[in-house]
């Protein structure tokens, strides 16, 4: 069976040197679309990607990547701004990797544009007052 | 020509008064000098609203029947800890405090979803709390167990009483390391990838009278969205720390104890939060009305965010480990632009202290005194100043000889 999944890897320092994303083509066969990537020498990293094969493929390049040291989170719907709960602070700014989350000048309110988002969700544990929320 | 207190309560009560924003103040000083400013502009408002883990609320819980006596037993509320080493039915629960059963940072980095920040926001938006408790049991409080709801309207007393709020000026936290760190300063991304930082800036109450001529220990403020006191000089107060030619501290100095009636307060300005991998902690509403008494205070009540500098620490080496090395220093005009420098390297920077909510409070605190519903008070006593040579020291180096008896 062909399956399809968007997954978020996150990477430790450790293996940040590996070429993870080939094996993953070569050894099991799956077809990457990588939708965003934050991965350097020696720091922790973060990709967002799209993986196609077969189901059994898939399994068994999960497996890999676990074994490898790797989170593998799927990808969720939607993430969601409850503007009842948001103070206009910043915290979210700063772990956002695509600027979805960004500060209106000179007002600083806070911004989220939907279309950039990547769901990865890294602004939800970091928001101080829940107010970002991910929707399954 | 120098104008007194009373005056400006005068005007306040026959609706006269002339009060601006610490923010519209910039603009007006620069446009007319200071010395007209003063004449014309009677009072400026500032605000602030940033997370203060010195926070608690005391309370009254009122006498079960038969009574309790909760000093050297054990208090809880909706899970959380509270201190009960005070009279009977006396409390305080604390921003920071947690539920016995958090993981905390057992699995790295803990959420803290719920602290004791968040049973104050509960309270005060009219929630009730459940109140747990565990006694010993005497003659005159025979009573060893007790559950029950409680709210704010229903107990005698509550009042919100921070040790330490309104820091005059703070550190932006920067991470060198390699790896994700989590500090009460937010999450901060590995080598210099993010700056984080914490004050209202040119809004922020004790910036716009850095040598604390009007705020003092008395002073009404607006706390929490209803009305308090500074009631001292806040824990950790360092009045003579440096400060640039315009007498405005150049890392954090004054802070501020404060007391108010939550009764009230409101939950818009008193909000639970959670810092991953740190704690809990209670995102605090303060604003503090400066008279503009003469020109010197005029000019102070200008300060812009150009004008103050914040030292830029690294909180994976530096701060946990009390080492006093500052990498630089960086205005807030520059912090407020998204994008600061450090060692070379363009690094984006985000507040935790919402500019816009200090803004609302400082426009808030605005309404009330020109409504004629809040008038000013002089301090009984000032707070200690720079001449007082005040800076907080660390913990002496003195652990104990032998560990089993600290005797």
């Amino acid at each position: 069976m062909q399956v399809s999944h968007r997954i978020v890897l996150h990477f430790p320092r450790a293996v940040t040197g590996e070429p993870i994303i080939y094996r993953l083509a070569k050894d099991y066969g799956l077809m990457f679309n990588i939708l965003k990537a934050s991965v350097s020498p020696q720091e922790e990293g973060l990709m967002v990607l799209e993986l196609s094969g077969r189901d059994t493929d898939f399994q068994h390049g999960a497996a890999y990547l676990k074994e490898r040291g790797i989170r593998l989170q799927p990808l969720v719907q939607d993430i969601r701004k409850n503007d009842d709960r948001c103070v206009d602070c910043g915290a979210c700014v700063g772990v956002c990797p695509t600027e979805a989350l960004t500060l209106e000048r000179p007002t600083m309110r806070l911004l989220f544009d939907p279309d950039k988002c990547v769901v990865c969700g890294e602004c939800v544990p970091c928001c101080p007052v829940n107010a970002m929320e991910l929707q399954f | 020509m120098a104008k007194t207190l009373e005056e400006i309560n005068n005007k306040i009560r026959t609706g006269q008064v002339v009060v601006v924003t610490a923010e519209e103040m910039v603009d007006i000083v620069a446009e007319k000098g200071p010395k007209e400013a003063s004449r014309t502009i009677d009072v400026v408002t500032t605000g602030t609203f940033g997370p203060m883990c010195s926070s608690g609320a005391m309370m009254n819980v009122g006498h079960p029947s038969p009574r309790i006596k909760l000093g050297g037993g054990q208090v809880r509320l909706n899970r959380v800890r509270a201190y009960d080493g005070l009279a009977a039915v006396d409390l305080y629960v604390g921003a920071t405090a947690l539920p016995d059963e958090d993981p905390r940072n057992s699995v790295f980095p803990g959420e803290f979803r719920y602290g004791g920040g968040h049973v104050i926001e509960d309270l005060v938006a009219g929630r009730r709390v459940l109140l747990e408790a565990a006694a010993y049991g005497t003659d005159c409080y025979p009573r060893r167990e007790l559950a029950a709801w409680i709210t704010l309207d229903e107990i005698n007393e509550a009042y919100l009483f921070n040790p330490r709020n309104g820091y005059q000026n703070y550190n932006v936290a920067v991470n060198r390391s390699s790896r994700t760190i989590y500090t009460y300063m937010g999450t901060l991304q590995p080598q210099l990838a993010s700056a984080n930082y914490c004050s209202a800036g040119q809004l922020s109450p004790l910036l716009n009278d850095p040598h604390y001529r009007t705020i003092g220990l008395g002073s009404r403020i607006f706390l929490g969205g209803g009305v308090g006191y500074v009631v001292w000089q806040g824990t950790q107060h360092s009045p003579a720390a440096p400060r640039n030619e315009k007498g405005v501290p150049m890392a954090g100095a004054g802070t501020l104890a404060v007391l108010g009636d939550m009764k009230h307060m409101a939950a818009a300005w008193l909000r639970g939060a959670s810092f991953r991998g740190y704690g809990a902690t209670l995102i605090v509403g303060l604003g503090i009305p400066i008279p503009v008494l003469d020109e010197d205070i005029a000019a102070h009540t200008a300060v812009s965010d150009a004008d103050i500098v914040a030292p830029v620490v690294d909180y994976s080496g530096a701060y946990p480990q009390r080492q006093p090395d500052v990498i630089s220093r960086v205005t807030y005009a520059d912090l407020k632009s998204g994008e600061i420098q450090v060692e070379g390297k363009t690094v984006p920077a985000t507040p935790l202290s919402s500019y816009p909510r200090a803004k609302d409070i400082a426009e808030t605190l605005k309404g009330w005194i020109a409504q004629g519903e809040f008038e000013l008070t002089a301090p009984v006593q000032a707070i200690p100043g720079a001449d007082s040579g005040m800076m907080m020291g660390p913990m002496p180096d003195n652990p104990p000889q032998t560990p089993e008896s600290p005797q």
